[in-house]
C-alpha cells in the first residue's frame, strides 16, 4: 500500500509539471467565471445558466484532463524506460499501475477542487442560492472523472498515446449515449440489435453521472440512488483497471 | 526447479531464448538461442558482445521486464522475476532516464520508498550513497541539472539502495569521458570490495579488462566463449595508451607533448593518449621528474567488435565488409 502511495505521490509531483495542466485549469476558471457576464446577457434564469455552464466546465475540462494527462502516464513512463528502475524492482506490476491511477486521481481531486472553489465564488457572488444536489451532483462528476481515468489506463497500457485519447473519447461520448443505443437497438432487428444492445451493456453508462438538470430544477436524489451509482462507478473502474492488471502483467517492456 | 547445488552460484540461466515479433506481419526474430551463463559469488562478470548482440535483451529477461520464450533463469537460487528476488538485485538500466523534476535526495527516498525503506534508517542510506557516489554536495539539486556522469553515478545508488547482493548494470561506462569511465570503474571495484556480485553488459573491450573475473561473449544471440579475459583476446596488442597524470604543471606539459598523440587538460589532471608502446618510459620519465601523481595507465585494446566481425567471418567463412 505503501508503494503505491510513493508512486501514485510522485506522479502527482509529474502532472503538476504538465503545463497542459494549467493551461485548462486556466481556461476552465475563465469559462466558470464568463457565466457572471453571460447571464447578464441572457432573457430568462440566469441562475440556471451559472449552474448549467459552471457545472459543464468542471465536466468537461476534468474529462480531459483525465484523458490526455492519463494516457501518457504510463506510455511516457516505457517510452522514457523510467519503468526500467521500478518494474526491476520489488514492485508488483498492477502495483505500478494502481500507483499511477491513484496519483492521476490526486491530481484530479486537486483540480476538481479549484474548479469547484471558483463555481462557487461565482455562485456566492451573483447570489445564487446552494443546494445540497449540487454536492451531490460534483461527487458524481468526480466518480465519472475516475471512470474515464480507468478507462484511458487501459487503453495506454496496449496502445499508443493518441490511439489511446481516442479510443478513450469515443468511449466517453459513446457512455453519454448509451439510452440511446438501446433504444435505437430496440427498433432494430437482427444483428444491429445484437450490436448496440452488448455495446451499452459492455460501455460505461455515464449519463448516470449526470445530475446537471436536478440540480438547475433544485431535485434532491436519494442516498441509495447516489450510493447506487457511486458503487456502479467504482465497480465499472475496479473492473477496468483488473483488465488494465492483466494485460501489463503480459507484456513485454522493449 | 531451484538451484541447491553450487550455493557459489548467484546467477545461472539454462537454455535461454527468446524470440520477439516484429512489424506488421509479426515476423520473428531470433535475439536470444539457447544462453547458459553462470556467475559466482563475489565476482565481477562482464557480458560482453558488440551492440546487438541481445546482452540488454538477457538483462532485461534477468529483470523481470521481459518474459523468455523458454528456458530458465535463476538469481541467488530462485526463479526470476519474483519480488523477493528483486529485493536482493539492483539493476542500472542502459542510458538511463530518470524523473528529472526530483532532486538527488528525493529521487533516491522514492527508490527507498519502493523497498519499503522509511525514516531515519533511509535518510542515513541515502546520505551514505551519495558519499559513495561522489554526489553529496548536489544532494539538492534536480536530476535535469546533472551531467551524464553525474547521472551514471546516481543512477548506480538508486541500484545500491536496497543493498543488494547482486548488482546488474547495462552499458555502464556508456558515453562517458575518460575520467567518467574511470570513476564508475572505481565505483564497481569498491563494490567487489565490498564483497557484491557484480553483472554488467559492455561493448567496450577496455573495461572488461580492468574490472572483470570472468566474461562472456555473446554474438547474434549466442553465447560464443566464457572465461578470463586475457584467454580471450590473448594476442590482440594494445594500439593506443591512455595516461591520467595530476599536477604535472605547464613545464612537464611542455615536454610531454611531442611525446603524445592527444592531450587533454582536465582540472589540476590531464589525459595523455600515447600511439602504441613506443614513448611510454619517456612520458614515465617526464612524470616522474615533474613530481606529479600518476593516476592511472590504461592500454586501450582494439574494439570487441573488431574482434567479434573476425570470428563472425571465420564462423561463417564469409568475408566481411
Amino acid at each position: 500500500m505503501r508503494r503505491i502511495l510513493s508512486i501514485g505521490l510522485n506522479t502527482f509531483r509529474e502532472t503538476l509539471r504538465e503545463k497542459l495542466l494549467y493551461n485548462l485549469l486556466i481556461f476552465a476558471l475563465l469559462m466558470i467565471g464568463s457565466s457572471m457576464l453571460l447571464s447578464r446577457l441572457t432573457l430568462g434564469d440566469a441562475n440556471r445558466l451559472i449552474l448549467d455552464l459552471g457545472l459543464a466546465s468542471i465536466n468537461l475540462f476534468g474529462v480531459i484532463i483525465a484523458i490526455f494527462v492519463g494516457i501518457g502516464l504510463v506510455s511516457k513512463e516505457i517510452d522514457k524506460k523510467t519503468i526500467y528502475t521500478i518494474v526491476s524492482k520489488p514492485v508488483p506490476r498492477y502495483e505500478f499501475l494502481l500507483g499511477k491511477y491513484v496519483g492521476l486521481g490526486i491530481t484530479l481531486l486537486t483540480n476538481t477542487a479549484i474548479m469547484v472553489v471558483g463555481l462557487l465564488s461565482v455562485l456566492q457572488i451573483m447570489q445564487v442560492p446552494i443546494e445540497l444536489v449540487l454536492f451531490k451532483s460534483l461527487l458524481l462528476i468526480f466518480i465519472e472523472l475516475l471512470v474515464v481515468t480507468a478507462v484511458a489506463l487501459l487503453f495506454s497500457t496496449f496502445t499508443s498515446s493518441t490511439l489511446s485519447a481516442i479510443f478513450t473519447l469515443a468511449v466517453y461520448v459513446i457512455g453519454h449515449l448509451s439510452g440511446d443505443l438501446k433504444a435505437l437497438g430496440e427498433k432494430l432487428d437482427g444483428v444491429s440489435q445484437g450490436v448496440l444492445t452488448t455495446l451499452y451493456y459492455v460501455m460505461p453508462n455515464l449519463e448516470r453521472f449526470n445530475l446537471k438538470g436536478h440540480v438547475i430544477h433544485q431535485l434532491n436524489v436519494g442516498t441509495s440512488d447516489m450510493a447506487l451509482i457511486i458503487c456502479y462507478g467504482l465497480a465499472y473502474a475496479t473492473l477496468m483497471l483488473t483488465v488494465a492488471a492483466i494485460i501489463f502483467q503480459r507484456r513485454d517492456f522493449q | 526447479m531451484t538451484l541447491n547445488s553450487a550455493t557459489d552460484v548467484v546467477l545461472k540461466t539454462q537454455a535461454l531464448r527468446k524470440v520477439f515479433k516484429v512489424g506488421f506481419w509479426g515476423r520473428q526474430v531470433t535475439a536470444l538461442e539457447g544462453l547458459d551463463l553462470e556467475v559466482r559469488r563475489g565476482e565481477v562478470f562482464g557480458f560482453l558482445g558488440p551492440n546487438g548482440a541481445g546482452k540488454t535483451t538477457t538483462l532485461k529477461i534477468l529483470m523481470g521486464l521481459i518474459y523468455p520464450t523458454s528456458g530458465h533463469a535463476w538469481i541467488l537460487g530462485q526463479e526470476i522475476g519474483t519480488t523477493r528476488v528483486k529485493h536482493q538485485i539492483g539493476f542500472l538500466p542502459e542510458s538511463p532516464y530518470f524523473y528529472d523534476y526530483l532532486t538527488a535526495v528525493e529521487f533516491l527516498r522514492f527508490y527507498g520508498q519502493l523497498f519499503n525503506l522509511h525514516g531515519a534508517p533511509l535518510s542515513r542510506r541515502i546520505d551514505d550513497l551519495l558519499q559513495m557516489v561522489g554526489l553529496s554536495h548536489v544532494s539538492h539539486l534536480q536530476l535535469r541539472k546533472f551531467s551524464k556522469g553525474m547521472l551514471q553515478r546516481i543512477g548506480i545508488a538508486q541500484a545500491l539502495i536496497n543493498d543488494p547482493h547482486l548488482v546488474v548494470l547495462d552499458e555502464p561506462m556508456s558515453g562517458l569521458d575518460p575520467i567518467g569511465r574511470k570513476e564508475v570503474r572505481d565505483l564497481i571495484l569498491s563494490l567487489k570490495e565490498a564483497g557484491k556480485t557484480i553483472f554488467f553488459s559492455s561493448h567496450i573491450l577496455h573495461d572488461a579488462e580492468v574490472l572483470c573475473d570472468r566474461v562472456g561473449i555473446l554474438v547474434k544471440g549466442r553465447l560464443v566463449a566464457m572465461g578470463k579475459v586475457n584467454e580471450l583476446v590473448g594476442g590482440t596488442s594494445a594500439s593506443s595508451i591512455e595516461v591520467v597524470v595530476q599536477g604535472l604543471g605547464e613545464e612537464g606539459l611542455a615536454h610531454v607533448r611531442p611525446l603524445v598523440e592527444k592531450s587533454v587538460l582536465q582540472g589540476d589532471q590531464v589525459l595523455l593518449v600515447l600511439n602504441g608502446q613506443k614513448h611510454v618510459d619517456g612520458v614515465l620519465d617526464i612524470i616522474r621528474a615533474a613530481k606529479a601523481t600518476l593516476i592511472s595507465l590504461s592500454p586501450q585494446a582494439s574494439s570487441l567488435e573488431d574482434l567479434f566481425m573476425k570470428q563472425v567471418k571465420e564462423r561463417e567463412g564469409v568475408s566481411a565488409q
